[in-house]
């Protein structure tokens, strides 16, 4: 079976809630929408206090080569753009809207009917994908309609659809594959369209046998999609392992998949491109799955966008006694937030419950040389070197050893049996050598 | 819920490996070494591991309390596999204050001096080793012969060791089969019925203790078979070259410490390359090193010398061999 080669390490999965049935939640009452959403320059708010808004109408533009547009997830009245706490767990801009009902754009085709007939041109998919504001829901948010021009010079050949979801406890990805199948294929579909390329790939671990059978019989419909099976390696889901383990190049050092002809989307965005093309729904809600341990009903849960998540926790049964961390995303790459009151946003795969006792980081002791973290490393990196020099301050040592190339996995801190903060430190050398490349190119 | 929710970097998860877990992993990989040593050479044996233990923990908890003033890592283990290690090294009619004074020199100089675990360059066992071999170089080479001596402290019934025979046998211009006639049976070897240092006399008990630490992923392959593969790779080329000036390579493979060293001592963590490519470096240079000793060297056995030179190489190993850096090849098809 296939995977990766360089490095990869083996958490616990705690798929804890791979059985549960994906569950509409409720509205809020207030709808929070951070203006920045997705990777580039944030959106500009083109409504103003009192306007009223449908579901599904364009509030924010994107107005940079990389950025997106937004769209309202519920009906009501702008209250105010202002600033809130956001998933950063800084305070920034945000529209935030009193909520009335749920009334939506009438351009939007609410019908229930599966759609596969494919009308619309290359050229009209992808705006049509641009004007939904769609950006990778797997976590990086990058936006879509960017990913799909492929540069002057280079030709894309596969197109790989990332269904690894190699973090631990995250189950939206997996629910998707067995709840939305038909629609994810229809998705891949037009993502082929888009790119030209008449071959593509859905990469699923194996721990997902269920979700593999799925699709594969599924796919017998659909020329030119394969489901490719992947022994289960974490971080199988970063861009380049997952090209390599499925058509066996490498991403060269610096570059982006497309140099090797590929281009790698996310099943949940495969899912939101089948609703913005054929449905004209915009992105504007999501699955989240929350869970943990002590979660008294762990879930998958389709949430609005700008819904609190202290509304999908109570859904799932309160915030247990013992939580001491909430995860934004999986317990690998996620990020810690500081409140409840955070706004569900585009990029938010899960919420992850921890106990205070695995909250606490461990002791940290002297590097005994052990040699796990270079063993370990996806990138063939020396991480105990790199957080060395990122210790002492040498920047330009850090630079040498492609400190850039780290892709921020964790597996080298997973695996340190001395608890060293490395990817911390690695996160600093690559702030500052990144300032320094920007200071030289100036 | 927690007043506060704990915001720190990912990755939130952490593996199931701690520096107790390994270090104590190595200490039970060693029970079997332990105990055939004990059933062959009785109580000088288990006095003399008992006080290479006690020293090792007790100086490293005087200097980390009294002159670094630091949290004493005396739990994580790695002071008792020091003195573990140390005392299989020696013969078991060694006078217990010396090696109380190689348990010191192992702490003390190679080890806390540099800074603690993870900081030293050589082994801190084989510092030890090495310092008793050359102060004390009469006692540390009269080997008492196993079980007649169990109940013996001192005035042992003494002998030189396989390696020594043969060096000396040789040397004095003896035949081959006469020498060879002289050292245990191969079995007796591998079982661990000879002369020798009191831990490195059984191949099958370090073996086992090996394959433990394998599976346990405390150490990797790479060092322990290329070491003992080019030991066998160059005194089988010697033998096939000249019978009757060479022993043959099994004879090399179960005599002296080559089990012990390259299972247990080469193997240390701290003192051992960081790349596999760099392991195999190093277990060939430690292979070619103690043949080179033994063979034409002063001493009979070079495993100690060959380990401690190739941990000096160690810091120019690790910049020239780094690991093979993703993208960096670009061959794709």
């Amino acid at each position: 079976m296939k995977t990766f080669k360089l490095g990869g390490v083996h958490p616990e999965e705690n798929k804890l809630s791979a059985g549960a049935a994906i569950k509409n939640l409720a509205l809020p009452k207030t709808a929070v929408i951070p203006l920045s959403q997705s990777l580039g320059a944030p959106s500009v708010p083109i409504v103003n206090k009192g306007d009223k808004v449908l579901t599904g109408q364009l509030i924010a533009q994107g107005t940079s080569f990389i950025s997106s547009n937004i769209h309202s997830s519920v009906s009501g009245t702008v209250a105010k753009v202002d600033d809130a706490i956001d998933a950063s767990g800084y305070r920034k801009k945000c529209i935030i809207i009193d909520v009335e009902g749920d009334e939506w754009m009438d351009s939007i085709d609410k019908s229930p009917e599966l759609k596969s007939e494919i009308t619309l041109s290359k050229a009209d998919i992808i705006a049509r994908i641009k004007e939904a504001g769609i950006v990778g829901l797997g976590g990086a948010t990058f936006p879509t309609h960017v990913k799909l021009m492929v540069p002057e010079g280079k030709k894309a050949e596969h197109l790989i659809i990332n269904a690894v979801e190699c973090e631990p406890y995250l189950t939206s990805d997996h629910r998707i594959m067995l709840e939305k199948g038909e629609e994810m294929l229809i998705g891949t579909k037009i993502l082929m369209k888009a790119l030209g390329v008449n071959k593509a790939y859905i990469g699923i671990e194996n721990n997902k046998p269920d979700a593999i059978a799925h699709l594969t019989e599924l796919s017998k419909k659909h020329e030119g999609i394969n489901v490719c099976a992947l022994k289960v390696k974490y971080p199988q889901g970063g861009e380049k392992q997952l090209i390599k383990a499925i058509v066996n190049r490498e991403v060269p050092s610096g570059k982006l998949p497309i140099e090797v002809g590929c281009v790698v989307q996310n099943v949940g965005t495969a899912y939101a491109v089948y609703e913005a093309v054929q449905k004209n729904k915009p992105l504007f809600e999501r699955v989240v799955t929350v869970t943990g341990k002590s979660v008294k009903n762990p879930g998958n849960l389709m949430a609005r966008i700008g819904t609190p998540i202290i509304a999908l926790l109570e859904e799932a049964g309160g915030v247990p006694d013992v939580t001491g961390k909430i995860i934004n995303g999986g317990p690998m790459m996620g990020k810690a937030v500081n409140s409840l009151e955070i706004p569900v946003v585009k990029g938010m795969s899960g919420l992850v419950l921890m106990p205070e006792n695995e909250a606490k980081r461990m002791r940290v002791e002297n590097c005994i040389r052990c040699a796990k973290c270079v063993s370990a490393c996806p990138m063939g990196l020396a991480p105990y070197l790199i957080a060395q020099t990122s210790e002492i301050g040498q920047e330009e040592m850090a630079e040498g050893l492609k400190v850039m190339d780290c892709i921020e996995c964790g597996s080298c801190a997973f695996t340190c049996p001395s608890g060293r903060p490395l990817l911390e430190n690695i996160r600093m050398a690559k702030n500052k050598v990144g300032q320094l490349i920007r200071s030289r190119a100036k | 819920m927690a007043n506060l929710l704990t915001v720190s970097g990912s990755p939130h998860l952490h593996g199931d490996q701690t520096i107790k877990k390994i270090m104590w992993g190595v200490v039970i990989a060693l029970i079997p070494a332990m105990l055939v040593s004990f059933w062959y050479f009785g109580i000088g044996a288990l006095l003399l591991t008992l006080v290479s233990v006690l020293t090792c923990v007790v100086v490293e908890f005087i200097i980390q309390k009294y002159l670094l003033k630091e949290p004493n890592s005396i739990g994580n283990g790695s002071a008792v596999i020091t003195g573990i290690l140390l005392a299989l090294n020696v013969p078991s009619n060694l006078p217990v204050w010396m090696i109380v004074v190689g348990a010191i020199v192992s702490i003390a100089v190679a080890k806390m001096t540099f800074g603690g675990l993870g900081k030293n360059p050589f082994n801190p066992a084989l510092v030890g080793r090495v310092f008793m071999l050359i102060s004390f170089p009469v006692d540390m080479t009269s080997w008492p012969l196993p079980i007649v001596n169990r109940t013996v402290l001192v005035d042992a019934v003494t002998g030189p060791t396989s390696l020594g025979v043969v060096k000396e046998g040789l040397a004095k211009g003896d035949a081959m089969t006469d020498v060879m006639s002289r050292v245990p049976s191969y079995v007796d070897m591998l079982l661990g019925n000879m002369g020798g240092s009191f831990g490195e006399v059984s191949a099958i008990a370090l073996i086992l203790g090996g394959l433990f630490m394998l599976i346990r992923k405390i150490i990797t392959w790479h060092i322990p078979v290329t070491f003992i593969g080019t030991v066998f790779a160059f005194t089988g080329l010697l033998y096939l070259i000249d019978p009757t000036q060479y022993v043959d390579p099994v004879f090399h493979l179960l005599a002296g410490g080559l089990m012990l060293g390259a299972i247990f001592m080469a193997t240390d963590m701290v003192t051992s390359p960081m790349t596999k490519t760099g392991m195999v470096i190093f277990g060939i240079g430690c292979g070619l090193l103690t043949v080179l000793i033994r063979v034409w060297g002063a001493y009979p056995e070079g495993v100690s010398f060959a380990i401690l030179i190739m941990n000096a190489l160690v810091p120019l190993i690790n910049k020239g061999f780094k690991p093979k850096k993703f993208g960096e090849v670009v061959k794709n098809g």
